[in-house]
């Protein structure tokens, strides 16, 4: 164990060269450079907004806000699962020539997903003015689900990295089942929609619709945060992460005979 | 007290070669079901055995297939022995390829940074060695072009620039002292030897016996995945040339 810790101090300055590196060339040749991360969401909300929102009658004023908070996590969790997931086939060349903890290469990417999704925040205050959402203290528990969300997002990801590397169709299959998580997250439209046809269970069952309840409870509801959900994403995330480095370490001796 | 910085202890390497190699989860699952999942071991080094010494230049020598690169990779920490243990005291720099580390949209610059941290070097220590390494490289301006746009030579310059220049404790090089114009090829083998007095530790596959005997005080020979002479390197090489006859 305390070799591990002095591995990774040794290896700190690459962990974050390589958050700088994947950050740095995301945009380098793109005319709007970094600014797309707000635009992109932005643009997006904008969509939703007007096609589940007026197109199909819900002129709740703070709908927009609603989607652009479930949008915003998901598209993290969507973004720095995959990244994890290809990150050890990506970095194959060096991996066979140069000694680094492995786990430092869907770490990184990971990473640098979340400084992008943090920086994509600031188009929520954006929204939140036009909604006329007053922010209270109770924004600040926004802290807790942002951190239960990184963690299920290293867990899934060390899974996924580690499959990816022994099974190239894994891309395909996670594309498929973030479309359905997708859909069952009520980002855009109101849970209650669901729940009332007998089907809200897919809600309860959704570890991702329990981190986007604590965040609206935080940012626009302004109350407490939901315990059941916090609990559940809690707990999840806590055996997602487990259950990923243990499958991580088993297996990354082999890495190097599979890419 | 032992003087070893490298213990390489019986260690075997064994490669397990599937009829077909499977790689999608639909093939896994038939062929776990069928009972179809057959295999052939292929061992590349077999009971290696051999230490290596502070200050010692140890040549790797032997024919294509011998078990050399695969040797390197598991004194690098990039192969894990399946037999066997490895024991290492001290920083290793592995040139295994040059450039092996480098981002092909960074710059120059840029990928100095990232290659030594690749090494594991701080960015403090990094930047104190920065000039150095440009002169070296003798790159000029060029090293604010991404690297993409240089050639294989100036690659080769820029990865041997970083990884001599942040004097590593236990230098590891496969073949890679081949690449590059005479002129690359006479400065960076005088620039190992410059680097004897500090006690550098060197690994060494080369299939240049001259350069082996320049670089080199002892040497080790492979032969199909495993070792058959260690000794001072004129007797190996003598051993060696009279193999290829």
């Amino acid at each position: 164990m305390k070799q591990a810790i002095n591995n990774f101090k040794k290896y700190r300055f690459l962990l974050s060269e390589l958050i700088i590196k994947e950050i740095k060339l995301k945009y380098r040749r793109s005319y709007l450079g970094i600014l797309w991360t707000l635009l992109e969401p932005l643009l997006n909300t904008i969509v939703l907004t007007v096609v589940f929102g007026t197109l199909l009658g819900n002129s709740n004023k703070t709908f927009p806000l609603y989607i652009v908070s479930g949008r915003l996590l998901f598209t993290f969790f969507s973004n720095g699962t995959k990244g994890a997931m290809k990150s050890i086939r990506s970095n194959g060349q060096m991996i066979k020539k140069v000694y680094v903890p492995k786990y430092i290469y869907p770490l990184s990417s990971i990473m640098a997903q979340y400084v992008t999704f943090l920086i994509s925040l600031i188009v929520l205050i954006g929204v939140q003015i036009y909604s006329q959402v007053k922010p209270t203290m109770y924004i600040f528990q926004a802290i807790v689900p942002l951190f239960i969300l990184f963690i299920m997002v290293v867990g899934v990801g060390m899974i996924l990295a580690t499959m990816e590397v022994f099974f190239r169709d894994m891309e395909y299959l996670w594309g498929v089942l973030l479309t359905i998580i997708m859909y069952c997250s009520a980002i855009f439209y109101y849970s209650d929609r669901i729940i009332k046809t007998n089907h809200g269970w897919i809600l309860k069952l959704n570890p991702i619709y329990a981190i986007i309840v604590n965040f609206r409870d935080s940012i626009i509801d302004a109350k407490s945060l939901n315990l059941e959900a916090l609990i559940y994403s809690g707990a999840f995330s806590i055996v997602t992460l487990i259950i990923g480095i243990w499958m991580f370490y088993k297996n990354q001796d082999k890495f190097i005979l599979n890419i | 007290m032992s003087n070893n910085v490298i213990k390489v202890d019986h260690v075997g390497v064994r490669f397990r070669m599937g009829s077909e190699k499977v790689d999608n989860l639909k093939e896994f699952i038939i062929r776990k079901i069928k009972g179809n999942m057959n295999y052939k071991d292929f061992w590349a080094l077999r009971d290696i055995t051999f230490n290596v010494e502070k200050g010692d230049r140890v040549g790797i020598l032997g024919l294509n297939g011998a078990g050399k690169s695969t040797l390197l990779k598991v004194v690098a920490g990039v192969l894990k022995a399946s037999e066997g243990s490895l024991g290492i005291k001290g920083r290793i720099v592995p040139l295994l390829e040059l450039g092996a580390g480098f981002d092909l949209q960074y710059t120059g610059a840029e990928n100095i940074f990232l290659y030594g941290a690749v090494l594991g070097y701080s960015r403090d220590f990094i930047k104190s060695k920065y000039k150095e390494i440009v002169e070296f490289s003798e790159l000029g301006d060029f090293i604010d072009v991404p690297v993409k746009n240089y050639s294989s030579g100036m690659r080769a310059r820029l990865g041997f620039s970083i990884a001599t220049v942040v004097d590593p404790e236990i230098l590891i090089l496969d073949e890679v002292l081949a690449v590059g114009d005479a002129k690359f090829r006479s400065k960076s083998e005088n620039k190992i030897k410059s680097m004897f007095k500090q006690g550098v530790t060197v690994l060494f596959v080369s299939h240049s016996i001259e350069q082996v005997k320049s670089i080199c005080n002892k040497a080790i020979l492979l032969e199909k995945g495993t070792l058959i002479a260690e000794g001072n390197v004129t007797d190996i090489c003598e051993i060696y040339e009279a193999k290829i006859k």
